[in-house]
């Protein structure tokens, strides 16, 4: 390129105004890179303009200068602030730290609520448990003092049986309501019926020996007291308890005599 | 002369050097705003503004961007423009589109050194109405070519070279 022809265009010109696109000034710049003489040229003009405008003040300014230099000052206070805070980041480390002991802290509020709630639970199925064992006492003491107030009637007639030759150790009781015609028979100290077999009640008279069945006591093994209530209508002189195949029999089986007692008169 | 010395202290935030950049373009940065605005309180505020710009932006000049003159001057005039565009701005007497830097030369008596007034003053008198036109449209109130041309009505493409001719006058006239 012709470097006389290139500062003739009149581009520098432009160049020093400001007037080029951002590519423009790129390839001048180059230019000024490469040619020495360009640059002269570049100043030169620069200096033209320099006092062009430079002419075109009215006024005195190196007044105005402090008031920039103010200005700057007052702008400078807030990065200076921040920079202050910056420096110091403990109040931050301070921050983060009272939020991972909280958190750590809430983990192991939420932990121990966790195992709270779960001891809660056991709790009330023991709770549960327990109210179940309790109503069942309850219920056992209730029929307890049923009886009892059953056998304090006067008005009952207490049977004593006593152990025959199949288990010297086997006792029972007879309460015999007449009036009500019930019989409650006490067999705690009968030996729990073997499989297959059940205990049977009868009711004796003795001139000549009659026995009546009075009936089985069913259920054995449920009945807590092992207190048996059955109807008695007979004129009963005498009550035994015999061992029996199951479903009873229509008269006792005399060698499976457990207990027996006569009717005081 | 590209001030680069100073441009790196400024960068650094060096305020020393900013007075001296100061000291070396306020007159420029004052007469662009001033050839503008037409008002001196204005001027003065405005010419505040630039300056604190210069001090902010420092770090986005780059000399392949161009010359830290014509930044400086591109800021100026941009600010100024911003102000003829903002609320409550008046101008005081005249109509901003029949003036140009021509009227403030003559007016004036010398307030700065690095200024040849006498060769200025001869410069204005010996200068065509065009060149006076072309050199105030371009230069001080930052026209492209394109709007300088249509509001001159002469030639896109004679645009360019009848601006160096007018400023090879000047130079010539200033002995640069």
């Amino acid at each position: 390129m012709d470097i006389k022809e290139y500062i003739e265009s009149g581009i520098l010109e432009l160049y020093i105004y400001g007037s080029l696109s951002a590519k423009e000034n790129e390839e001048v710049y180059e230019m000024l890179q490469k040619h020495p003489e360009i640059l002269v040229e570049v100043e030169k003009i620069e200096a033209t303009l320099d006092q062009l405008s430079a002419a075109s003040t009215t006024k005195e300014l190196s007044k105005l200068y402090d008031t920039i230099a103010a200005k700057i000052e007052a702008n400078e206070q807030v990065p200076v602030r921040t920079l202050a805070r910056k420096r110091s980041n403990l109040p931050a480390y301070i921050g983060w730290a009272a939020s991972i002991a909280l958190l750590v802290g809430l983990l192991s509020q939420i932990n121990k609520n966790n195992k709270l709630r779960e001891e809660i639970v056991s709790t009330q199925i023991k709770n549960q448990v327990l109210e179940g064992e309790i109503s069942v006492k309850e219920e056992n003491l209730k029929s307890a003092e049923n009886l009892l107030s059953i056998l304090r009637n006067k008005d009952i007639i207490e049977v004593p049986l006593n152990a025959q030759a199949v288990d010297p150790s086997a006792y029972a009781t007879v309460y015999w309501d007449k009036e009500k015609d019930l019989a409650y028979i006490d067999v705690q100290g009968l030996p729990a019926p073997p499989p297959g077999k059940v205990y049977q009640v009868w009711s004796l008279k003795l001139q000549p020996l009659t026995p009546t069945s009075l009936g089985i006591l069913e259920a054995y093994k449920e009945n807590k007291n092992k207190v048996f209530t059955v109807e008695n209508t007979n004129d009963s002189e005498a009550f035994g308890i015999t061992l029996e195949p199951e479903g009873g029999s229509e008269s006792p089986t005399l060698e499976m005599l457990y207990t027996l007692g006569a009717v005081e008169s | 002369m590209q001030p680069t010395e100073l441009i790196i202290a400024l960068r650094n935030k060096d305020k020393k050097a900013f007075e001296e950049i100061y000291k070396l373009y306020a007159d420029n940065v004052y007469g662009i705003v001033f050839n503008i605005l037409r008002n001196e309180d204005v001027s003065e505020e405005v010419t505040q503004d630039v300056f604190l710009k210069i001090w902010e932006k420092i770090d986005s000049y780059t000399e392949k961007k161009g010359r830290f003159f014509t930044w400086v001057l591109n800021i100026a005039r941009n600010a100024a423009i911003d102000k003829t565009r903002s609320k409550g701005y008046k101008k005081s007497g005249g109509n901003l589109s029949t003036e140009n830097f021509v009227d403030i030369l003559e007016d004036k008596t010398n307030f700065n050194a690095k200024v040849d007034s006498i060769g200025i003053k001869k410069f204005i008198n010996g200068l065509e109405p065009l060149c006076k036109k072309v050199i105030d449209l371009l230069f001080f109130k930052g026209y492209t070519q394109k709007e300088a041309s249509e509001e001159l009505e002469i030639p896109l493409g004679t645009i360019k070279t009848r601006n160096r001719i007018c400023i090879d006058k000047l130079k010539k006239v200033l002995a640069v």
